[in-house]
């Protein structure tokens, strides 16, 4: 028999941690993630999935946490913007080359906006054959889906290319 | 921006799937990709009592493939099919309109089937689903019921699904012989709800005349429908039909509503172009395969 419920018990991988939360099933993931998890960097932009800055990883791919319940992804793998950047080994952080490169072109202004970015691009990034040309078209592709309001994009699409740049040499 | 409270199952078969739907009533709703639900759920335009999460259910995320057409499960994320070299190339009208769906993070998650089941006017595959003249799967308690387009499309975000029911399956038939299509939108922003899109089919007989047009449009009238545009250009050659005056009769046919986002009179202007545009590709792609 199935088990409707108002309530659930859920486990998850978040940022390779195991993590466990018990949430009203109405709680969307992203909400879930700021506020029973401590995980402040997905930001909450329009809440319908239209501006992208809640964008989230789960098993690899960018979906908008918004437009998830925390209950489905019960046992899924989640990633943040807090978990792009990995340990040094020497008690700090790397950044991720997409992170590095938003820092080197400039490419954020109010910072609202960017995980979301981090999120989908590093993804996007990760997916395909660095080596391959990076065209324009793809670049809009990526990015197109998130919204920002302050730099004009312009710098964001750099750096898409600068991160695909380090990557195929060798960054990650 | 928060949805209202309900109570939530994730059955494992779809026989419970149905069973919980039939315990719950009226107020039960089917929950795949989420991409139009959730927002529905967060502006509390929808307050379901219960959502019946049909993720978990085995079986319904394959692609079948046939030389009679294409059977996408309920469970098929659009990203999914735009990646399927099979499915697009026996119906390259699925791939065509996929792409066009929404952005890559809503595509990864949303459904095909959902999209279709959502029956919203400014939806690609409702449009698509109608000019290839598909029809869909109906799980009910009585069993599975195949419904096709036209009795399933009620209106606006409306279906002929009543009572306890999940729609399993969308079957596009292939593309006929000596055919080409093509597909193209107008939106405000890319990734956007088209402004107006147009799907079309030209169908050539042996002499690489044209023998049949048929199009589709999306965000132009409450249901999908489609309209034969073959008058304007029957039994001319593949290569000098006066695919303007295809256009120009598309414009005749169709009756768009002004919204805030365009009036009635440019998204019948629209329909002019995008029709003249797409049919020139659909030609060339038609008299390719007739050669």
């Amino acid at each position: 028999m199935t088990s409707v419920d108002t309530d659930r018990t859920i486990t998850l991988t978040v940022n390779g941690v195991p993590r466990e939360a018990t949430v009203p099933v109405r709680r969307l993931l992203s909400d879930a993630l700021r506020h029973d998890l401590g995980l402040t960097g997905t930001h909450v932009g329009c809440e319908h999935g239209v501006c992208g800055a809640c964008t989230v990883l789960v098993d690899g791919d960018p979906v908008r946490s918004c437009l998830l319940l925390a209950v489905q992804v019960d046992g899924h793998q989640v990633t943040t913007v807090e978990g792009l950047a990995r340990d040094d080994h020497q008690g700090g952080q790397v950044l991720h080359p997409v992170q590095e490169a938003f820092r080197e072109c400039h490419a954020l202004q109010c910072g609202f906006c960017t995980p979301g970015f981090l999120t989908t691009i590093a993804a996007g990034l990760e997916k395909r054959d660095n080596a391959a040309e990076l065209t324009e078209d793809e670049v809009d592709d990526m990015v197109g889906g998130n919204l920002c309001r302050c730099t004009g994009y312009a710098n964001i699409k750099k750096a898409v290319h600068h991160a695909n740049a380090a990557m195929r040499d060798g960054a990650r | 921006m928060k949805p209202a409270p309900f109570r939530y199952a994730d059955p494992s078969t779809l026989d419970e799937a149905l069973a919980v739907l039939s315990d719950e009533g009226a107020g039960a709703k089917v929950l795949a990709g989420g991409q139009s639900l959730l927002p529905l759920l967060s502006m509390r335009l929808a307050a379901p009592t219960t959502l019946v999460d049909i993720n978990r259910v085995p079986g319904l995320d394959s692609i079948e493939v046939t030389g009679d057409g294409v059977t996408v499960g309920a469970l098929v994320r659009h990203n999914a099919l735009l990646a399927h070299e099979g499915a697009a190339g026996v119906q390259p009208l699925l791939a065509r309109a996929t792409a066009n769906v929404a952005h890559p993070a809503i595509r990864n998650r949303g459904t095909t089937v959902g999209s279709i089941a959502h029956a919203d006017p400014s939806g690609e595959m409702t449009s698509v689903l109608a000019l290839t003249d598909g029809t869909v799967s109906v799980a009910g308690p009585g069993g599975v019921e195949t419904v096709g387009w036209r009795d399933f499309f009620v209106g606006p975000l409306e279906t002929s699904v009543s009572g306890p029911a999940v729609v399993t399956a969308a079957s596009f038939p292939a593309l006929p012989a000596r055919s080409g299509t093509a597909f193209a939108e107008v939106a405000r922003r890319k990734g956007d709800y088209a402004v107006c899109g147009a799907g079309v089919v030209v169908t050539l007989d042996a002499d690489r005349r044209v023998e049949r047009v048929l199009a589709s449009y999306v965000s132009v009238g409450i249901v999908p429908e489609v309209h034969d545009l073959t008058e304007a250009v029957a039994g001319k050659p593949v290569d000098t039909a006066d695919w303007a005056a295809a256009g120009e009769l598309a414009r005749t046919l169709v009756e768009p509503d002004t919204d805030i986002h365009a009036s009635a009179d440019y998204r019948r202007l629209l329909v002019g172009v995008l029709t003249e545009r797409t049919l020139r590709d659909a030609a060339a792609e038609a008299a390719e395969r007739a050669a």
